[in-house]
């Protein structure tokens, strides 16, 4: 920043007038830090700890190392699968393992989860069964897991209406004397929908402990942010709606999960929402259906592919004597454990009944539903007639 | 019994339901102070309190989402949208995840909530005041679609609505709010999925539902002049649909004509005309007839008298229901009549 005369005479001692109380100004703690947060150089080299965020300890960032190289290999595995035919279709993060990981590990147990299509990663890191994840993908059903008992919204689609949904749930916890937050992800992209806005303005309005976790990859499928948006950062989004904002380098596992951590904390609290930005980038295309070379620079990957996330908590945790060739040896086995377990469970074919079409879509289907349930049970019992 | 408008049943039912369940929870847009711009929610916000019944930022798809989240977390709202063509921003919310979460998880997570929405006209309103948006909902499974017609349903169905384990579309017909009738508080009237038989008759059955049940049973007071003895069904709940009592009415009477508010392309009345021919056709003695609002945008108060299905409407069709042998003269192509 360059110092204007002004800004000199302001700063002066002896123009500075007497002590007199100044409201402070109404954007005070709302607006993100100019430059995004940043604990770790990209080599791993550790920068200053910083006095206004918590210190993650030291088994977490190996607990954080250890699931996201566990993560990593998950998405690969998962890539892998859609070529094999197991997968329809698989939207990949990886990139953004300090994301998808810190973001998990900054909640509890109890906690709620609203991810989108893009965070198989972040849940599988949060221990739900890989298969279950992949369901939607897989296409024997839409949502794989039981909501209630992961605490896990299912997977988004429509883009940014969990952001809403996130609101309601922290109130509705608040309203009945539980402390759960709710985390809910969203892209850059979807931040120019409506349902973000609505979501931020109703957790602001309602003081809903909720943290809005957007993971600024710089593409949606192929349009770049500079078409999303005209503001600084997104984290710029959150002062409309007075709700404090931090941005982040996502790619730095340490500084995600301090900034996440005391976002969490500032819901739990009681405090209301918060927002947080984190710069990443989308290393694969959208999905394994795009191609990125259409509308990517190969120079613009190469660049990103040097602040690798997996790498930075590595040469700093191995810095601090917190890893060695042996434990790195040992959780790469325990990835390559991971996937080979989900390829061979992925490789049995799920078994669908036509007949559960007619349950859930109410309480107890209508007289035309079991019309029709009727109808397709007639023409199952013909087909398997006709085969016998 | 009392006399009381279909309002202040309304009101009840809601006051009834937060007193009887406290995880009902009724918020919208100038509900709290205020008591919504007809009154519906009037007085509940300083019986109950504003954690109960209170006035949310002016989205409706927001208002929609947040209580996609507040059923997640086990409560039960009561949403009200202020106009029924205001209820459009929410409507990703509703057929994205109000009508499918409770099937895109197998029923592990089901939101149940009831969606208020004023609607239809003939109240002299302006443009976006009056559009009969039915068919949107009911066309989007996994919701449920409501109309009362009469001041003991109006308290009855949003009774059943607010204690059903799945969303509800609650339709409120506009004009109706205010007109009268006898009602007993409590009252509990059929269940949903049950059409009621409001006038009997022999001669042809006019099915309808919301604001055009009123008009069905003066055209069956006036058709009488005629010599014509017509049977009046209510279809009460949209969704889910009662043909069994639809089919046994025009089985019984061999003629039926629908009538809606709604305009007729693609709308309810065509399913139920279709239905009806696909269950009665051997009983039927003339085509299924439909009486519906003109296939246009809502028109502006001054010519709304002419969209809507009038009396008249009503009897010029049933005097097309083929009472003699002769073809219906709007069906013959020019030149080719036989």
């Amino acid at each position: 920043m360059t110092t204007t005369p002004q800004a000199v005479r302001r700063a002066s001692p002896r123009t500075r007038r007497p002590a007199t109380p100044v409201a402070p100004e109404p954007t005070a703690g709302l607006l993100p830090q100019t430059e995004p947060v940043r604990l770790l150089d990209p080599d791993g080299t550790p920068l200053p700890p910083r006095a206004d965020l918590p210190e993650p300890p030291v088994e977490t960032l190996r607990e954080m190392y250890r699931r996201m190289v566990v993560g990593r290999r998950f998405d690969a595995q998962s890539t892998a699968l859609t070529k094999q035919g197991r997968l329809a279709v698989y939207p990949s993060s990886r990139g953004q393992e300090a994301c998808q990981v810190g973001a998990v590990l900054a909640l509890r147990d109890d906690d709620w989860v609203f991810p989108t299509y893009r965070e198989s990663m972040a849940l599988t890191a949060r221990g739900i069964d890989p298969v279950e994840v992949l369901t939607l993908l897989r296409g024997d059903w839409h949502c794989g897991y039981d909501p209630t008992v992961v605490r896990t919204a299912p997977q988004c689609t429509p883009l940014a209406t969990q952001c809403v949904h996130a609101a309601g749930l922290a109130y509705g916890e608040s309203y009945q004397g539980r402390d759960t937050v709710a985390l809910a992800f969203i892209g850059d992209g979807a931040t120019s929908e409506g349902d973000f806005h609505e979501g931020l303005n109703f957790a602001a309005v309602f003081k809903a402990p909720v943290v809005y976790f957007v993971q600024n990859n710089k593409y949606a499928i192929s349009v770049p942010l500079s078409r999303q948006t005209a503001a600084p950062s997104l984290a710029y989004k959150g002062v409309g709606y007075g709700v404090p904002s931090e941005q982040v380098d996502g790619n730095d596992p340490v500084a995600v999960l301090a900034v996440l951590t005391r976002a969490v904390a500032h819901a739990r609290a009681g405090h209301g929402p918060y927002l947080v930005e984190a710069h990443t980038y989308r290393m694969e295309a959208h999905t394994n259906a795009d191609d990125a070379t259409r509308y990517r620079d190969p120079d613009e990957v190469e660049a990103w592919r040097g602040r690798d996330p997996v790498a930075r908590l590595e040469a700093y945790l191995r810095s601090r004597g917190e890893l060695d060739d042996a434990a790195v040896a040992q959780i790469a086995a325990e990835a390559e454990e991971y996937a080979a377990e989900l390829r061979e469970r992925m490789h049995a074919q799920p078994t669908v009944d036509p007949l559960s079409l007619f349950e859930h879509v109410y309480a107890e289907p209508t007289p035309q539903l079991v019309e029709q349930r009727e109808m397709v049970r007639a023409e199952l019992a013909a087909d398997a007639e006709g085969d016998a | 019994m009392a006399t009381m408008t279909m309002a202040k049943a309304l009101n009840a039912a809601l006051a009834d339901a937060m007193l009887d369940d406290e995880r009902v929870l009724v918020f919208g847009e100038d509900v709290g102070q205020l008591g919504g711009v007809f009154r519906i929610t009037d007085g509940l916000q300083a019986r109950f309190g504003d954690k109960r019944c209170f006035d949310t930022p002016l989205a409706e798809a927001g208002i929609v989402g947040f209580a996609v989240g507040l059923a997640m977390s086990g409560l039960r709202p009561v949403v009200e949208m202020q106009f029924d063509a205001f209820a459009y921003p929410a409507f990703e919310q509703i057929a994205s995840h109000v009508a499918k979460l409770r099937n895109r998880t197998r029923g592990a997570l089901s939101v149940p909530m009831v969606i208020r929405v004023p609607y239809a006209g003939g109240i002299g309103g302006v443009e976006h005041h009056c559009d009969s948006s039915e068919a949107y909902y009911a066309h989007t499974p996994g919701l449920k679609v409501v109309t009362p017609a009469t001041v003991e349903d109006a308290y009855s169905l949003l009774r059943e609505a607010i204690a059903d384990p799945d969303p509800v579309v609650f339709l409120e017909p506009k004009k109706l709010y205010f007109a009268s009738g006898e009602a007993a508080l409590p009252a509990r009237t059929a269940p949903f999925g049950r059409a009621v038989v409001r006038r009997p008759g022999t001669d042809a059955t006019l099915v309808a539902y919301g604001p055009a049940v009123p008009v069905a049973l003066e055209a069956a007071e006036a058709a009488r002049e005629d010599g014509w003895d017509l049977e009046v069904v209510d279809v009460r709940t949209i969704v889910p649909f009662d043909d069994a009592t639809v089919t046994a009415s025009v089985r019984r009477t061999g003629r039926c004509v629908v009538i809606t508010e709604a305009q007729g392309f693609a709308g309810v009345g065509a399913e139920i005309a279709a239905r009806v021919q696909e269950r009665c056709f051997h009983a039927l003695h003339a085509p299924v007839l439909r009486v519906a609002g003109l296939d246009i945008p809502y028109p502006a108060p001054m010519l709304e008298h002419t969209h809507l299905p009038g009396v008249d409407r009503v009897l010029d069709t049933v005097a097309r229901l083929q009472w003699d042998d002769r073809p219906d003269p709007r069906w013959l192509v020019q030149g080719s009549a036989a």
